[in-house]
């Protein structure tokens, strides 16, 4: 039964040991990190504090130590992870690279890919982002138009990107592409490793609600790709995307986006909370207490070798739920009303998330997407 | 391992003795004394108590699945509470009571020397058990067993799944035994205790819940198809499936780090996310199983009627909502992640 693959466990010693001197480290990197800042959580772009963490040894803890990685176990980059979110720290620079784009170098990448990319990313100093997302394929991401023709040993791209995070920032694109014709629904895309300095390669910032601009649109006109820039094999573009999400999907950031507005919340309510917001605030505490042990059980999964891409779902959709409840219930339990400038820091984290919660359940997969997965686990599809 | 030796026997022995037809005959008053016969000679009665006691000195994660298994089977017999009477007993340094046993943790007792009068609440079977195990609090609280031949009165009552829930009232009953609250137990550990009891079985009603489900849906055409088909069924049991997966968590961690005393955050939110778990998911059950869920004759109430009041015992969700949320308030925004990681209240 799918249910059996959770399994309460401990973190070990060993990297729960890791814990304190991460809080240390935080309360010197960011001594005076304001709360709007923190409540950008893995959205928070800085990458002067990306080299920082590089530095210390926690960027790309899970690859090799060759590459300047830790072969840190997954509960080892748990346990750095989750004190970075929950202290709301600026991790979105190395955010992709650390998570996805490293691993999957490691794991499908030549050589002179591993060699070029990996170290690089293990000091902080390389950022990735991830083309995938097209106009006409957000949850259908299997009908992508973007196609690289080949040429001698050239690859000709041509097509666009949408909602890629960090475009303007990143200086890579792991992108998937149509590289061949298949009668296979998901067979004929392969992945590039893309320099987003190249010519004829144009981004062009999405402004969200909010004023922010995370998201991109990205153009790729008669892109000039080799060889060498592919990822893995060519036809593998599919395999390789849905084998990452285990991991994209059952991390701390999964329930952790709202906790800057956790905090300002019991500091407004103060010490002696009235029946409403202690019954409120409890129910709170028990679901993000028991999702992170959720968590916990797919790591563990995870560092076992397998891959608990059904679990990893269903805490993705609890977790979402969580995130965008933080801000209702917030408003239920007092008057402040939200401001997008001045009022206090509880009113401005409660502004910003309330408006940014709806895309808790969007991104990394849509709330109909997960439970349609979670069903197919289930056996009735 | 105890806990997977536990968990085969035990369900094999359920298997074979705890059918659809056994759980409707232990309602209403029926005493299934065959099949606590059969649970006292497996050992499992004693499984709690300290090996010199003759018990298997088992631990609360060795008893996980044990507990998991009462809920998925409805066994209607005091099992459960008899593992707690004796884990308390074995703290406090009395011997392990033989034959049934329940718990009082709703109790108005007052000591008179030798004999205690009062009220015990709501006590699980307390019309069949021979003993019921209860605290008498005071500046040095004491652990009491009372004979329930001793009990002077009862008022009875039954919870929606038709188990007894007795109000028992003492006058001048000596107990059978009675020792001082062993340092590390609180006051109120009965009911902590019953928390803990009801999250288990909950998390395994709850399994067994979704298991019937999703074959239901499975095997049921309309429209020419499964109704597995339709997107909304397969997004209801989604939605089914993350919370049943919550209450198990929760209730696996309230289990393992419950070693020496109960440990208090986690044992919380066991008993809030299995809780509002047990509402979702009746719902959602009788929901995609139509009118054939609402008959007696199928199974599906077996569940639900214990997932209705087992939210309610020893502590709502809004009960321990209300607790542990006072606790993180008082405690300030600083030390609440902290207390999460831990998984320890600061003080």
């Amino acid at each position: 039964m799918s249910i059996n693959q959770f399994n309460y466990c401990r973190i070990p010693a060993d990297a729960e040991a890791l814990r304190t001197q991460v809080r240390q480290f935080l309360q010197q990197a960011l001594p005076d990190y304001a709360a709007e800042r923190r409540a950008d959580s893995w959205m928070g772009f800085n990458a002067q504090f990306s080299r920082k963490l590089g530095a210390r040894g926690w960027v790309g803890m899970a690859l090799p130590k060759q590459y300047g990685g830790a072969d840190a176990s997954a509960f080892s980059r748990y346990v750095v992870i989750e004190e970075l979110l929950a202290a709301g720290a600026p991790v979105s620079a190395h955010w992709f690279a650390d998570r996805q784009s490293g691993p999957q170098i490691l794991q499908y990448g030549t050589p002179e890919q591993r060699d070029f990319h990996l170290p690089a990313i293990c000091r902080g100093e390389r950022y990735f982002c991830i083309g995938m997302s097209e106009p006409g394929a957000g949850s259908d991401l299997a009908s992508i138009k973007s196609r690289a023709r080949q040429q001698g040993n050239k690859w000709i791209l041509n097509g666009q990107k949408v909602w890629t995070t960090n475009a303007h920032h990143a200086h890579y694109m792991i992108a998937l592409v149509r590289t061949s014709e298949s009668d296979s629904r998901h067979g004929g895309m392969s992945q590039f490793i893309i320099d987003l300095t190249l010519p004829g390669i144009t981004v062009r910032p999405i402004k969200d609600l909010t004023g922010s601009k995370h998201f991109n649109e990205v153009f790729f006109d008669n892109v000039e790709l080799s060889d060498a820039d592919m990822i893995g094999s060519e036809g593998q573009g599919w395999h390789q995307v849905t084998a990452e999400l285990a991991v994209e999907r059952s991390g701390p950031e999964r329930f952790l986006s709202s906790m800057a507005l956790l905090h300002t919340l019991i500091d407004a309510v103060g010490k002696a909370p009235d029946r409403l917001q202690s019954r409120e605030i409890g129910r709170l505490t028990a679901r993000l207490f028991t999702l992170r042990n959720m968590s916990l059980a797919v790591t563990k999964q995870l560092n076992d070798g397998h891959n608990p891409s059904w679990a990893a779902s269903c805490v993705k959709d609890l977790g979402s739920v969580f995130e965008q409840d933080i801000p209702e219930i917030a408003h239920l339990l007092s008057e402040t009303l939200p401001t997008k400038t001045g009022g206090t820091d509880h009113s401005r984290v409660l502004a910003y998330l309330m408006q940014q919660a709806p895309s808790f359940s969007l991104r990394g997969g849509t709330r109909e997407i997960l439970r349609g997965i979670i069903a197919r686990g289930l056996g009735l599809r | 391992m105890m806990r997977d030796l536990f968990e085969s026997a035990l369900e094999k022995l359920f298997t074979d003795h705890v059918s659809a037809a056994s759980v409707i005959g232990g309602e209403d008053g029926t005493w299934l004394a065959e099949l606590w016969g059969v649970l006292e000679e497996s050992g499992f009665a004693l499984a709690s108590a300290p090996e010199a006691q003759g018990g298997a000195g088992a631990s609360w994660d060795d008893l996980f699945p044990v507990l998991l298994l009462c809920g998925r089977f409805s066994l209607p017999l005091p099992l459960p509470e008899t593992l707690l009477g004796n884990w308390v007993l074995g703290k406090c340094g009395i011997q392990a009571v033989r034959g049934s046993m329940s718990i009082a943790a709703d109790a108005e007792l007052i000591l008179d020397g030798q004999t205690v009068s009062g009220l015990l609440r709501q006590v699980p079977w307390g019309r069949h058990v021979t003993q019921v195990v209860a605290i008498v609090e005071s500046d040095e609280p004491l652990v009491v067993v009372i004979d329930t031949a001793a009990c002077s009165d009862q008022r009875l009552s039954t919870n929606t799944a038709g188990e007894p829930r007795d109000d028992l009232v003492l006058k001048d009953a000596t107990p059978l035994f009675s020792a001082p609250l062993a340092a590390c137990l609180e006051c109120d550990v009965l009911k902590r205790g019953g928390a803990l009891l009801r999250s288990v079985q909950m998390a395994g009603a709850l399994q067994e819940l979704l298991q019937l489900s999703s074959n239901y849906v499975n095997e049921r055409v309309q429209f020419g198809k499964p109704i597995a088909k339709f997107q909304v069924v397969q997004h209801q049991l989604a939605v089914m499936a993350e919370h049943v997966a919550a209450a198990r968590v929760s209730a696996e961690a309230a289990c393992v780090e419950s070693t020496d005393t109960l440990a208090s955050l986690p044992v919380m939110a066991a008993k809030i996310c299995a809780s509002e778990a047990a509402g979702v998911g009746a719902s959602l059950g009788h929901g995609v199983h139509g009118a054939i869920g609402f008959t007696h004759e199928y199974s599906l109430h077996l569940l639900t009627r214990r997932l209705w009041s087992w939210r309610s015992e020893y502590g709502s969700a809004t009960y321990w909502s209300d607790e542990l949320g006072r606790a993180v308030c008082h405690a300030g925004a600083l030390q609440y992640w902290p207390s999460i990681t831990s998984g320890v209240l600061p003080q």
